[in-house]
């Protein structure tokens, strides 16, 4: 039986005078997962997510919540609707004459359901939540980019909403604090279970973090799937658009794209089943990212990627292929190798991790920083996915090390 | 003879002309009317109000004195030597009174304010547009009309009557020191003159402009930073000028075309 999904939307148009921006969109949003809205700059995308929201009607076309048209609600219904969604606007669109507590305190105020004693209580709980403890006084002009992201993030997520939806959550931010940034939505989705939507230029980041993505092209959605299901995909316009995003490195970790980790899986199969050279596949996993963001903050858990990945770096040979395959996963392509070269690297980067430390922050968390390395050999009827489940199931897991 | 389709296309011209200002009043009005009904809405805003008061209010002390007192003392220059032809300059303080009470008074408070405090509430508010603050407040399902414009359009019915007074205490006084210190009229003569001429109904009159221009003002320069994104051109900073500037333009006109209009009622 098909779910019902959350959220609609169906034939909707919208054109602000002769300029038709989106031109018969149909789109399902899935409950309590993340869907991740990409395409080009100027596609519609933020006008897809106010339509949602109801800063926009359409032209023409409905929006269903729960199968119920927007529309046809009533003004009661539509209320109660807008009270369980919450929008993390591009420029964050926080109030620069109020302070951080005030800003995010907002939208409890002003309904005057909570005392203030709740008020209070609610928000310190979010400055925690969100590392932004000794700030609460300060206004938003006096903070950097990131920090006004989560306060942004702090007034979206304070009245506990079913949905949220972010617009380029992420622009204009560093490489670590973009990852981590990620990282936070991908988490207290987990934690609260609410709905996400997210509007995202950040390819490949934004597939890690989402369960389905849907591009829009010209006023209509071209593709919805999940990402695995995009990045195979063969539509020349969406792998361009893929590609031409993703740039020649993940800037966190500056290992290859995914799609080139991939590229090169493909290659290596070839030789493998024309002229039985063997490559076996690593897969390292950061096994507690969500301790460590819990325990110091979102940024020191990409920063822990980071250093595990530098390490990595300096266990690869020349024709070696590394790249990220998850939000904690790093996957290494050993070329020419078999099982036992496998084996010999993960034991070169115990030694080399156990000599250095993983974490070079000031201020260590209290809890171990632990990464499991699993390996398997790629067969000729491997496909990538099961080489990653075979490398990371237990049987094949070569150690799991621990620096606390 | 003229050509039909040019016929046609000059009763559209005339009729969108005619069609655009009857719309924006319609909306400017609607406007109004939510603002004012939510200054009475639960929770009461009441520390918002506060904080306007002291911004329209407060703030626009300094000057309604500075030019109250020179709008004073260059009416009792003026009515001086035209009274004083008619050898009746006993009257100064009865001319000077009665016409701060009933125009000046009111007329130049509005005018001040929407100098000082009419374009900044537009260009706030403008801003507050463009960079989607307002858009966010939807998002939270507060209504920004109730949370930006009512404490703003109540805080300008108390402040305007108020600062419309002092403006009026202001001018007498300024008559006083040109009439009486520096061209030698009777200060028993001046002052009782001001209070055999001016009756209840002047006062009450000056009042209830003051009152008619506080919603003026504060309706028009809130709407037009409200709608900063609709005007052509309405983007970015640009855009909140425009609106600054149609803000304080709109504002001085037609406080001086209502005080006309009220006048003739009141008279």
């Amino acid at each position: 039986m098909m779910v019902q999904p959350l959220i609609q939307m169906v034939d909707v148009h919208k054109a602000f005078g002769p300029a038709k921006v989106l031109d018969g969109v149909d789109l399902s949003i899935p409950q309590g997962q993340i869907t991740t809205v990409i395409g080009k700059s100027g596609m519609g995308k933020s006008v897809l997510l106010k339509h949602i929201v109801g800063l926009l009607q359409p032209d023409q076309g409905q929006i269903l919540f729960e199968g119920q048209p927007l529309a046809a609600m009533k003004k009661a219904e539509r209320r109660r609707l807008k009270m369980q969604v919450s929008y993390m606007f591009q420029g964050t669109a926080l109030f620069d004459s109020m302070t951080v507590f005030d800003n995010i305190a907002l939208p409890l105020t002003e309904h005057g359901r909570f005392s203030k004693k709740e008020i209070r209580r609610k928000v310190e709980e979010k400055l925690q939540q969100l590392d932004l403890k000794g700030i609460e006084n300060k206004y938003p002009s006096q903070l950097s980019g990131g920090m006004r992201k989560r306060v942004a993030l702090a007034r979206a997520l304070v009245t506990n909403p079913q949905i949220v939806l972010f617009d380029e959550p992420t622009t204009g931010l560093d490489p670590i604090r973009k990852s981590a940034a990620h990282s936070m939505i991908a988490n207290y989705q987990k934690r609260f279970d609410f709905t996400g939507i997210v509007v995202s230029h950040e390819i490949p980041d934004v597939f890690f973090i989402s369960h389905r993505v849907a591009m829009l092209d010209e006023g209509h959605i071209i593709f919805e799937g999940t990402p695995d299901e995009i990045q195979r995909s063969r539509n020349p316009m969406i792998q361009q658009f893929i590609h031409g995003l993703e740039g020649r490195h993940d800037h966190l970790t500056g290992f290859v794209p995914p799609s080139q980790g991939m590229e090169k899986f493909t290659r290596e199969m070839v030789r493998l089943q024309r002229h039985k050279i063997d490559f076996s596949l690593v897969l390292l996993r950061v096994n507690n990212l969500e301790v460590i963001d819990e325990l110091k903050d979102h940024e020191d858990s990409q920063k822990v990627l980071q250093h595990l990945a530098n390490h990595v770096q300096g266990c690869l040979g020349i024709t070696d292929t590394c790249s990220r395959v998850g939000l904690n996963k790093i996957m290494v392509l050993l070329s020419n190798s078999d099982i036992g070269r496998a084996r010999m690297f993960c034991s070169e980067l115990a030694r080399e991790m156990e000599m250095k430390k993983i974490l070079d922050i000031k201020d260590p968390p209290r809890a171990c920083i632990s990464v499991s390395a699993g390996f398997a050999q790629a067969m000729e009827n491997s496909d990538l996915d099961r080489l990653i489940q075979q490398a990371g199931s237990a049987d094949n897991m070569f150690y799991e090390f621990r620096v606390c | 003879m003229a050509h039909p389709i040019s016929i046609i296309n000059g009763i559209a011209t005339l009729g969108r002309a005619v069609i655009g200002p009857l719309r924006e009043m319609g909306q400017v009005s609607i406007f109004f009317y939510r603002a004012f009904l939510h200054i009475f809405s639960f929770p009461w805003q009441f520390s918002k109000v506060v904080e306007q008061i002291y911004f329209i209010g407060t703030k626009s002390l300094f000057v309604i004195c500075l030019t109250g007192s020179f709008t004073g003392m260059v009416l009792g220059l003026q009515g001086y030597y035209t009274l004083v032809q008619f050898g009746s300059e006993g009257l100064l303080g009865a001319a000077v009174a009665l016409t701060m009470i009933r125009e000046m008074g009111p007329v130049l408070t509005a005018i001040m304010v929407i100098g000082r405090g009419g374009s900044a509430i537009a260009a706030e508010i403008g801003i507050m547009r463009i960079s989607e603050q307002i858009d966010a407040l939807e998002t939270m399902d507060i209504n920004p009309i109730r949370f930006l414009v009512s404490p703003r359009l109540a805080a300008a019915l108390l402040s305007f009557p108020l600062l419309t007074a002092l403006f009026d205490a202001i001018g007498i006084l300024g008559g006083y020191l040109t009439g009486v210190v520096l061209l030698g009229i009777s200060p028993g003569i001046y002052f009782s003159r001001v209070e055999s001429s001016v009756k209840m109904n002047d006062i009450n009159g000056g009042f209830i402009k003051a009152i008619f221009f506080a919603a003026l003002v504060a309706t028009i320069c809130c709407y037009m930073g409200y709608t900063t994104h609709t005007r052509a051109g309405g983007f970015g900073a640009k855009g909140v000028s425009n609106a600054t500037t149609s803000a304080v333009v709109t504002c001085c006109v037609l406080v001086l075309v209502l005080d006309y209009v009220l006048t003739s009622f009141l008279l």
